[in-house]
């Protein structure tokens, strides 16, 4: 049983931003999955409530199978996934958040959200991902690569240059020697590939496993030494309101079983 | 035009009931408190540093050109659609009517989305614009007017259209009577009458358009110097940077403020 709800109309920037009706509905949707959850009896493993996940937009597909597996061997739990880019998910952990696990596309949201002592342990590293270009399905323009970045004639599309999959796009296009003349950065990396998949931009730098979620595009391979390793970092969250079912899902995402998820979603294994 | 008002009406005391001062007064700490919080936070020593970035100042730029640009427009377009809105009687109006409020209850995102599929380079109307004439309205200034004024103009058409509703029809039936053209009514009657609508239309529809994120982000894109207005300047420097962020929103505060407030009681005459 999973919830889906999207960070970039997320409650506290809706507050700051006054975004309206983007905001907020999800509320009444958590609040009728928790219900139902409370209904079904709890089987044998013992785990009984409803926790948090916190994870990187680029773990949207893997995650809620992920979550859905989890709380099929689990009977009594829900799981609710927040997706977003990390560094929104890192604010609104700081800002208070009630979140039980955190799952971060790069280490440096992690570490921030360990120096501020919202951690409980040690975060382990569960996955790894790199870097593809993505072009609308057949490739209208006929991007090759990484140097066609710099055409100004193209509509390119890069991450913002603080999430990470933006700090990675612009590592690669760095050693790659080559300025980007992007159109638009886009604040994650869903929303770029939705942007591709749409035909609205020739090219984009996504993840590997982001190609592979969709048939709307078409990647094209970094060469490796211009390509970057993204590292997944996962942890329990200090003010977890079910530590014990959080300790369990972060075990679930190590085990075979959530590895063979992950895995079959294009990411590389711990 | 005060005239249409009528006679001044005996005035009730100025003292409320004392029943609605608890409620009176929690509403307005409602709403004030979240502003309270947010000057607590403002990093008040870099304030200056920080509003003299090119971040600021051209997110700042955008955010005026294209809000003022999209009220133009609403206006332009708006008054029109609410005159006949109010004043004509064609099968279907109900259905017209709430065609025309529909952005206000759509989530801004899925309305970008919207826009994206009938003006993007593949949309309904924009894919033949795009093959013919090269023109594209996402990731340029024009697609965040575009997205401004999408989301901003039934406010100002719903204000109107009450305006006209309420105003005194008999002063534009004498006109008629002494020979007026209906042209000429509605320029030198029924205009300046619904004045004070309009400028309250043109208020909230310049407030609504100045705070646009979702639309905006999801059809223009995000980039700095282009597209980026403040509402996502705020946005991306939340998960960077939040002294900055929190710096820019109390510009958006401020320049709002200083609209609104001269304007109080043009608004309540509406």
């Amino acid at each position: 049983m999973t919830s889906h709800s999207h960070t970039l109309p997320a409650l506290g920037l809706c507050l700051a931003l006054g975004l309206g009706t983007a905001c907020g509905d999800d509320t009444a949707d958590e609040t009728a999955t928790a219900e139902t959850a409370i209904d079904e009896t709890t089987a044998d493993s013992g785990l009984d409530g409803t926790i948090t996940v916190f994870a990187a937009a680029s773990l949207t597909d893997a995650f809620t199978e992920a979550a859905d597996a989890f709380s099929e061997e689990n009977p009594g739990v829900t799981v609710e996934l927040n997706v977003g880019a990390s560094t929104a998910l890192r604010e609104q952990i700081l800002a208070g958040a009630p979140a039980d696990v955190f799952a971060s596309a790069n280490p440096s949201n992690m570490d921030q959200v360990i120096e501020a002592g919202e951690v409980e342990g040690e975060p382990e590293l569960f996955a790894h991902n790199s870097l593809e270009i993505a072009v609308p399905a057949g490739n209208p323009a006929d991007v090759e690569g990484l140097a066609d970045f710099a055409d100004d004639r193209l509509l390119i599309g890069l991450c913002a240059a603080d999430v990470p999959c933006g700090e990675y796009g612009r590592q690669a296009l760095d050693q790659a020697g080559v300025t980007p003349a992007q159109d638009t950065d886009e604040p994650d990396v869903r929303s770029l590939l939705t942007k591709i998949e749409a035909g609205e931009l020739d090219a984009g730098i996504v993840y590997r496993t982001d190609v592979a979620s969709t048939d709307g595009v078409d990647g094209i391979e970094i060469a490796e030494e211009d390509n970057v390793v993204a590292d997944y970092p996962i942890a329990v969250l200090a003010n977890a309101g079910e530590p014990d079912i959080a300790a369990a899902f972060v075990e679930f995402a190590l085990s075979d079983d959530g590895q063979a998820i992950l895995e079959s979603h294009g990411f590389d294994p711990a | 035009m005060t005239a249409g008002h009528g006679a001044r009406r005996p005035r009730a005391s100025g003292r409320p009931p004392w029943a609605l001062v608890p409620p009176a007064a929690l509403t307005l700490g409602f709403l004030v408190l979240p502003f309270v919080a947010l000057l607590q936070r403002a990093p008040w020593s870099s304030l200056r540093e920080l509003l003299s970035a090119p971040l600021v100042t051209e997110a700042l730029r955008l955010s005026l050109v294209s809000a003022l640009a999209a009220t133009g427009l609403s206006l332009v377009g708006g008054v029109p659609l609410a005159w006949m809105l109010a004043r004509t009687d064609f099968p279907g109006r109900s259905l017209v009517r709430g065609l025309v409020l529909l952005p206000m209850v759509l989530p801004p995102v899925v309305g970008g989305a919207a826009l994206l599929f009938a003006f993007g380079r593949r949309g309904l109307v924009g894919g033949p614009v795009y093959d013919g004439t090269g023109f594209l309205l996402p990731f340029s200034l024009w697609g965040v007017i575009a997205a401004n004024t999408f989301v901003a103009l039934p406010f100002l058409v719903v204000t109107v259209e009450a305006g006209l509703r309420s105003a005194d029809r008999r002063y534009e039936d004498a006109a008629a009577t002494l020979g007026a053209g209906r042209w000429m009514i509605f320029r030198q009657v029924t205009l300046p009458m619904v004045l004070p609508s309009i400028v309250a239309g043109a208020v909230l529809c310049w407030a609504r358009a100045l705070g646009e994120f979702g639309a905006t982000v999801t059809f223009a894109g995000n980039l700095q110097g282009r597209t980026q207005t403040m509402p996502l300047a705020v946005f991306l420097a939340l998960e960077s940077d939040r002294g900055a962020a929190i710096a820019l929103s109390l510009v958006l505060v401020a320049v709002s403020l200083a609209v609104l407030v001269p304007l109080r009681d043009r608004w309540l005459a509406a």
